[in-house]
């Protein structure tokens, strides 16, 4: 991590700069995510009086716990579908929009706003399309006899989850497809073109190698965000149910912990999502470094 | 792309506009099912084009809201949204523009150190620290405050390393004429680098604003006095009463509508700023 060349003389200065940053920083990260560290290794007694060194049997409890398995299960599950969704139809949005060169502007427009839309809004927008009752999704598809109600039935509450999630998402994937596809050189699909390959052994040989570094980075950033971002259509709209059907890990740390007021074992996931974030962060570090290098 | 032959071009066509259909349509059902009465929903007369009560419905929604379905007006909710937006947004930016410059103009001994502490918040969503941030807001006396729903957020490493990048570009000849002309850094910082990250800071501005604007958890958690609510946070109680008997998805559908109307048109509006700073921040 290299400074200027040049830089001011000056002893006091900088930790003064540095002082909001690090103040907020110490106070409102440090210290809570160091708080989560030691509490995962209490157990607090049955009156929330006191707590006594459990070590890892926090930890080795979560393990046991089915709920919190199911939990594991369904964040992967949800991960997986959102993170698919949303990366294919924002790619197939990118090549369809880098065919059509300028004349892709105001498309753009109508496919990127999404991004704007708070998690939160995005899960109600869908609820009120599938509300079983009232909802103009929910009866169309009772026409089409499908009978739909989220409210009930635990793989359409996810299904409606994940349909939220990955709208919101399709935006995000769609503008770093985009810039993909622009900066990959016209020469080269030229003289692809001119060796007789078609359009699917162009994209193939040319445009998906191209393409991977930007693939890589935004399969990992889809997976932190329906991992971590996605609380609010969760909490706003099936509030994890029914059962736990929708219950993602994220979910389940701020259940246990404000209603459960299961400090100890709240703590412990809160420990375990810490660890998935930083390898996340550790492998999106690795996209920078080589982007940097050039 | 090399080869495009029309019906291709048409293919292309096509697919934008299905694509363009699916992304609009819940707004679209949304924005029609705000100007239809509460009671149209049941009998099935909210259709495909907008109903007569879009002035009233809206009037409602933000002066009043619904007393029996414990919906607090949106027009306050509105106000705190701007509010938190606009300070996180330019919180941000100020102490990360500050600690950058630190970091890249200065050598002291912690700077390394103070570079990683900095770091680290990248690595701790607020989702992920939940309960023993909360403690800490409510120890230091921070709940139902606008800086209680501000302060815990506004540490940012994204926003850090941005500038940091930025100034790494700016040559150190500037540096070294400054310090010829005898400017101290602050005069140099204020003078040359503030003026030379303009455009970086106005779109990181459009990212963060979307941010603040957008928190649900942390709002929610702090804020127990309606009157710090903020709209995103407040469409959770509305779907609450949406299903209950009164049938009120008309004001719940216009307050989703006065949510994200903001930053949509802030996106719309700062196209180019908008995406220069997505990318920018995720590089």
């Amino acid at each position: 991590m290299q400074a200027k060349r040049v830089t001011f003389p000056g002893k006091i200065t900088p930790y003064l700069l540095l002082l909001p940053q690090v103040a907020v920083t110490l106070v409102f990260f440090v210290w809570p995510a160091g708080e989560a560290l030691v509490s995962s290794l209490f157990a607090q007694d049955a009156f929330g009086l006191g707590s006594t060194f459990v070590g890892l049997a926090n930890f080795a409890a979560l393990l046991r716990d089915p709920a919190y398995l199911e939990a594991v299960g369904v964040s992967f599950l949800f991960a997986f579908c959102v993170t698919a969704l949303a990366m294919g139809l924002g790619l197939l949005f990118a090549a369809a929009a880098d065919a059509l060169g300028k004349a892709a502007g105001l498309y753009q427009v109508l496919l990127v706003w999404p991004y704007a839309v708070a998690p939160a809004v995005a899960g109600v927008l869908w609820l009120f399309m599938f509300d079983p009752s009232v909802g103009m999704v929910a009866r169309a598809l009772r026409t089409m006899g499908i009978s739909w109600n989220h409210v009930l039935d635990g793989g359409q509450a996810l299904t409606l989850v994940i349909l939220a999630a990955a709208w919101k998402q399709v935006s995000y994937n769609f503008l770093f497809f985009y810039a993909g596809l622009h900066a990959i050189p016209q020469g080269a699909l030229e003289a692809a073109a001119l060796d007789g390959a078609g359009p699917f052994q162009r994209f193939r040989h040319i445009v998906f190698p191209l393409l991977a570094p930007t693939t890589f980075f935004l399969l990992v950033v889809n997976l932190t965000y329906a991992f971590f971002d996605t609380f609010g259509i969760i909490h706003a709209t099936t509030g994890g149910g029914p059962g736990r059907a929708t219950t993602i890990l994220v979910y389940k740390v701020f259940r246990d912990g404000f209603e459960g007021l299961d400090l100890g074992g709240s703590s412990a996931q809160s420990v375990v999502l810490l660890v998935i974030v930083v390898a996340l962060t550790a492998l999106q570090f690795r996209h920078i470094e080589r982007k940097v290098s050039y | 792309m090399a080869g495009t032959s029309r019906l291709s071009l048409l293919f292309a066509h096509l697919v934008l506009i299905a694509g363009a259909a699916v992304m609009m349509l819940p707004l679209y059902v949304a924005f029609v099912a705000s100007t239809y009465a509460g009671t149209d929903f049941l009998s099935g007369r909210v259709g495909l084009v907008p109903g007569p009560h879009l002035v009233e419905n809206y009037r409602l929604a933000l002066t009043t809201g619904s007393s029996t379905a414990g919906i607090p007006p949106v027009g306050p909710m509105l106000w705190n949204s701007l509010v938190v937006a606009v300070v996180i947004a330019a919180g941000k930016i100020s102490i990360s523009i500050l600690s950058a410059f630190a970091i890249c103009y200065f050598r002291f001994p912690l700077r390394v150190p103070a570079f990683w502490l900095i770091f680290m918040t990248l690595m701790l969503p607020v989702e992920v620290r939940i309960l023993p941030t909360f403690e800490v807001a409510a120890r230091l006396d921070l709940l139902n405050s606008y800086a209680g729903l501000t302060v815990p957020l506004i540490a940012s490493a994204t926003a850090t390393f941005l500038f940091r990048q930025v100034f790494m570009t700016i040559p150190d000849e500037l540096t070294e004429a400054a310090l010829i002309d005898g400017a101290g850094p602050l005069r140099f910082f204020w003078s040359i680098l503030l003026p030379l990250s303009r455009t970086n800071i106005a779109a990181l501005f459009v990212i963060l604003f979307l941010y603040g604007w957008n928190q649900y958890l942390w709002p929610l958690l702090v804020t127990t006095d309606a009157s710090y609510f903020t709209v995103v946070m407040g469409i959770r109680r509305l779907v609450g009463a949406a299903t209950e008997a009164d049938p009120v998805w008309h004001l719940v559908m216009a307050t989703a509508i006065l949510a994200l109307v903001p930053p949509v048109l802030v996106i719309a509006a700062l196209q180019r700023l908008f995406v220069r700073g997505l990318t920018e921040t995720e590089k």
